[in-house]
């Protein structure tokens, strides 16, 4: 019986896993070094905050694993010799596979700031980050100022989980607004509001210089690059993007450039070695998307792909249309399509914005200039049906379309307040049209004859 | 993670400790309790009404002055920061605490009423005392145990409806929803039935009586609806009282059908029902508490099915007990009564069966089991019974053991006395034979279902964590699979609670009601087409 070696329980090495034993009998293993269990990393936020505990991270029971003939085994791998198709793990016996699959997804970045390894300066990304942050800021009188370096997801939900303790912290942002290499300016605008109305000292323009250590080698303060201002800090978290996990395939012979090099069947240069998730580097990016996408659907699709593959029906990854959600403390996000910031959009990507007045809801619309084709939508504060936007950019419909059918994309609570006409009328505004909204159907949105 | 501590203390550290206006809020909440309290020990308030008018504020602002502090300051947003932290609201030390203290309330409640002071002939004394200015100013009548618990529950809903309403008060579904339970509870099952008294023995009743009737609780949470006082009360009480009767008929067998095609079980569990309405508000804080395990589910669908077979015979039974045998006399007899349940559950479940096969699946054995337990007890109610008894049993000791099992124990006392250790919805989930009636419907025959939006589920648990009917939501979403559960309430805490904005309570067609994936929406077309082969 063929053995499928999986290394790494994340989404992608799960979801692998779980579709190869719905479509065979293959002898299954999965090796983490990070927890027993698959959990949804996603969620760690969540535990530190006291929404959760780490079990209802958990997305299946302990018996499935068992029931589902899926082994798994706790330890690090620290060598995979290809030759004789054998892993070496820390800690345990060595592992023969027949086939490999390497789903080790990332680790922080660190960009060799001096001090980035003192105690008290941590990434968060696995388990045991979100345990060491128990340690050095479990409240206000341990951890009496934090400062957060760098402006992207995760930096946000450090901070959002470090305000829940009522810990001081200031987040230091190297771009002039938060996030605004992916969101366009009034979404990140926004966004900046909304930081500071929690209470979080949002530097922006500022880059760290250096960490300076206490007669301990514990943080003691942090110095800023663009003021040389230094302020004091019990803990730094350095959140400024992620790198591919795998120093431990150096010297493998497997092919490496930032993460593990893969081609459309995300097969490496080595037979039988594959690379699935946020470790796997496209050797040509797929359409708009970067070489590596360090996102969970995306994790995830790779997954259900690569198990087509290696039960027989080999298939290339081909991601549908774009999307993408995160939560920016109180405020939801949704992503269909692509909406490029301004500094990365093409000239013919015009975009329509509309915010509300007073709250902090708003959305906008990216479309071709020439074509007037519909080609992405960023939400906040607003939920929007997936099925409908997927549809619609399969049927290359044109913004006016969209602006007219906008009710059947709302996904929001029932009773919510509804902001069509106000979104219709401003784009009727802006450029001049006049579209008139068209109301709810349920025989539309269900694709019902 | 462990070595977060968990602490007994009420203060402790950020977000679980509790600031200067909490705890005074806390203090004077307890205050309340505290008259309540003395006066059970009998100690003699002189002036009744100020003290019950003291008592109830103190425990009401206690509760409003506690959520205003803990949500004012905050934006509107989800509020489950420290949930888990909290002795009281993770099964710690508090928690239990509160736990006893409620199942000895319902004990006493149920079982010991003369130890709260009921008097059956002359004034109430202790804490029933207290409350019988109230009572006469509603009724005219002194007060008994269930109005000073009625009015206590309608303090809860009230109180803790106001905290719920301000911890989401982003959320315009969740505050309709919480506005309509207070409603219902304060008006329905509180005032119209003590000002309704009022009209006992007056000629638009024809000098008849009414059962105190809450009209909003149905056959069979309202399990003692059809017994012979009642509807001796109803019939008895001139075009009013038939009414009545005739209302609480057509609530079974045509209002509820109707409408939980259109919405699902939601309509009553989360916006009408009382129990449903003290889950939401007093228990809101413990819904997080509810078992999610597959076992748990199993054990659910066989004890809460068990009691809608329990319930339908002793109904039966006790229907069967005082009918006649003379067709002259009244058209309704014991045979033709007899007759008529077994055809009707036999077209039940015949359509079930027949129309609705491929959604039963396992579930379609428990279904047989009781259909045949309830026809072959009909059978035995027809050949078994002699005068005054139904099948070898008096029907008052079914009706008795019924009332005792499940009116007190199960509802009250587990149901509500365990809030903080088993979650807010125990009853509603393991126990409530019209939830199970409801969701059978709903399962099989309604629009309402929880959508989940494609491809954005990224498993983190919230859903299933704050569910308070155990289901795991989570297990659907991240398949990309509707929810369609008979359990679910339509509480919409789920969706509420999602960082993606994955879920989303509606009702729609019944076609693609559950539209499950095996690749889920995002990834290549061909790919979805193939292994989804839709």
């Amino acid at each position: 019986m063929e053995h499928i070696v999986i290394i790494g329980n994340g989404i992608a090495g799960v979801t692998a896993a779980r579709h190869i034993r719905k479509l065979s009998d293959k002898k299954i293993t999965i090796v983490s070094a990070e927890s027993k269990y698959f959990f949804s990393r996603t969620a760690l936020m969540y535990v530190y905050m006291g929404h959760m505990k780490f079990e209802h991270t958990q997305p299946y029971e302990n018996n499935f694993w068992k029931k589902n003939r899926i082994e798994l085994v706790e330890g690090y791998v620290s060598r995979v010799n290809t030759d004789e198709k054998v892993l070496q793990i820390d800690g345990g016996p060595n592992l023969n596979y027949d086939k490999l699959i390497i789903a080790t997804g990332s680790k922080p970045n660190k960009f060799g700031w001096p001090g980035q390894d003192l105690n008290g300066v941590q990434g968060l990304y696995s388990k045991q980050d979100l345990e060491l942050l128990e340690k050095n800021a479990p409240n206000n009188k341990v951890c009496k100022r934090a400062v957060i370096v760098g402006g992207g997801l995760i930096g946000i939900e450090l901070a959002e989980m470090l305000r829940t303790r009522d810990i001081p912290v200031t987040f230091l942002v190297r771009e002039t607004s938060f996030w605004n290499g992916v969101l366009p300016n009034g979404e990140s605008q926004m966004i900046n509001e909304h930081i500071r109305e929690h209470h979080i000292d949002l530097r922006l323009g500022s880059s760290l210089k250096e960490i300076n250590p206490d007669e301990n080698g514990k943080v003691k303060s942090v110095t800023i690059a663009e003021t040389g201002e230094e302020i004091k800090c019990d803990f730094v978290g350095l959140t400024a993007g992620v790198t591919p996990n795998i120093d431990f395939l150096k010297g493998s012979g497997i092919e490496l450039g930032r993460g593990v090099k893969v081609n459309r069947m995300l097969e490496t240069n080595i037979a039988d070695v594959y690379a699935i998730g946020d470790c796997a580097e496209q050797q040509e990016p797929i359409g708009n998307r970067r070489a590596i996408e360090a996102v969970w659907y995306t994790g995830r699709m790779m997954g259900e792909t690569l198990a087509q593959t290696i039960c027989g029906n080999p298939t290339e990854y081909r991601p549908g249309h774009w999307f993408n959600s995160a939560k920016f403390l109180d405020i939801e996000y949704q992503t269909y399509g692509w909406v490029f910031s301004e500094r990365r959009k093409k000239e013919t990507e015009v975009h329509f914005h509309w915010r509300h007045p007073k709250e902090k809801i708003c959305i906008t619309i990216a479309f071709d200039r020439d074509s007037k084709t519909f080609l992405g939508i960023n939400t906040f504060g607003i939920r929007m049906r997936h099925e409908i936007f997927d549809r619609w950019l399969n049927e290359k419909r044109d913004i006016d379309f969209v602006m007219e059918h906008l009710i059947d994309a709302n996904f929001d609570p029932e009773f919510y307040k509804r902001f069509e006409p106000e979104i219709v009328s401003k784009y009727n505004t802006d450029f001049g049209k006049s579209i008139t909204l068209k109301k709810k159907n349920l025989k539309r949105i269900f694709q019902i004859a | 993670m462990s070595t977060y501590h968990k602490s007994m203390a009420l203060t402790g550290e950020p977000p679980k400790s509790l600031s200067i206006n909490q705890k005074i809020a806390t203090l004077l909440g307890l205050s309340g309790l505290g008259i309540l309290l003395l006066a059970a020990f009998n100690v003699n308030f002189p002036d009744k009404t100020l003290w019950l008018t003291l008592s109830l504020s103190a425990i009401s602002i206690g509760i409003i002055w506690f959520s205003w502090d803990a949500y004012s300051n905050k934006l509107p947003g989800i509020k489950n920061d420290g949930v888990w932290f909290k002795s009281i609201s993770s099964r710690g030390l508090w928690g239990w605490i509160a736990g006893l203290a409620l199942t000895g309330f319902y004990i006493v409640l149920y079982f010991y009423p003369q130890y709260l002071g009921l008097v059956n002939d002359g004034d109430n004394k202790g804490v029933i005392g207290l409350f019988d200015p109230l009572s006469k100013l509603l009724s005219g009548n002194p007060a008994s145990q269930w109005f000073v618990y009625g009015t206590l529950y309608t303090v809860a809903i009230l109180a803790f409806g106001i905290k719920f309403l301000w911890k989401y008060r982003h959320n315009r579904y969740e505050r309709l929803r919480t506005f309509s339970v207070m409603i219902f509870q304060t008006a329905f099952a509180f005032i119209i039935p003590e000002v309704m008294a009022r009209l006992n023995g007056h000629k638009i009743l024809d000098g008849g009586s009414l059962p105190y009737y809450d009209l909003k609780s149905i056959w069979p949470l309202n399990y003692y609806n059809f017994e012979g006082y009642r509807i001796k009360g109803f019939l008895s009480s001139g075009d009013i009282g038939f009414a009545l009767l005739i209302f609480a008929i057509l609530s079974i067998f045509v209002i509820t059908p109707i409408l939980t095609y259109k919405y699902g079980k939601r309509w009553y569990c989360s916006w009408v029902c009382g129990c449903g309405g003290l889950a939401e508000t007093a228990g809101d804080s413990f819904r997080q508490l509810s078992d999610k395990s597959t076992k748990a589910w199993k054990i659910e669908r066989w004890v809460v099915h068990s009691v809608v077979v329990f319930v339908t015979l002793m109904t039966t039974a006790v229907i069967y007990s005082y009918l006649g045998t003379d067709t002259s006399k009244y058209w309704l007899t014991k045979s033709s009564f007899l007759i008529g349940v077994a055809v009707l559950l036999s077209l039940v479940f015949g359509w079930a069966m027949i129309f609705k096969r491929d959604q039963l699946q396992k579930d379609a054995q428990y279904g047989a089991i009781g259909y045949f337990v309830i026809i072959i007890a009909l059978i035995g109610f027809h050949f078994l019974s002699g005068e005054g008894q139904v099948f070898l049993l008096k029907s008052e000791t079914l009706r008795k053991s019924y009332s005792f099992l499940i009116g007190s124990i199960f509802s009250g006392v587990i149901g509500t006395g365990f809030y903080p250790i088993f979650g807010s919805r125990v009853w509603c989930r393991f126990g409530c034979p019209m939830a199970a009636i409801l969701g059978f419907q709903q399962k099989l025959f309604s629009r309402f279902r929880i959508t989940t939006n494609g491809g954005q589920c990224i498993s983190c648990g919230n859903c299933s964590t704050y569910c308070e009917m155990g289901i795991d939501v989570r297990a659907y979403a991240q398949k990309g699979e509707n929810i369609v559960r008979s359990s679910c309430v339509g509480c919409g805490i789920c969706s509420a609670v999602c960082p993606r904005g994955v879920l989303k309570l509606e009702n729609g067609p019944l076609e693609g009601r559950i539209d499950s994936n095996q690749v889920l929406l995002g990834n290549d077309v061909d790919l979805m087409t193939l292994v989804n082969k839709k």
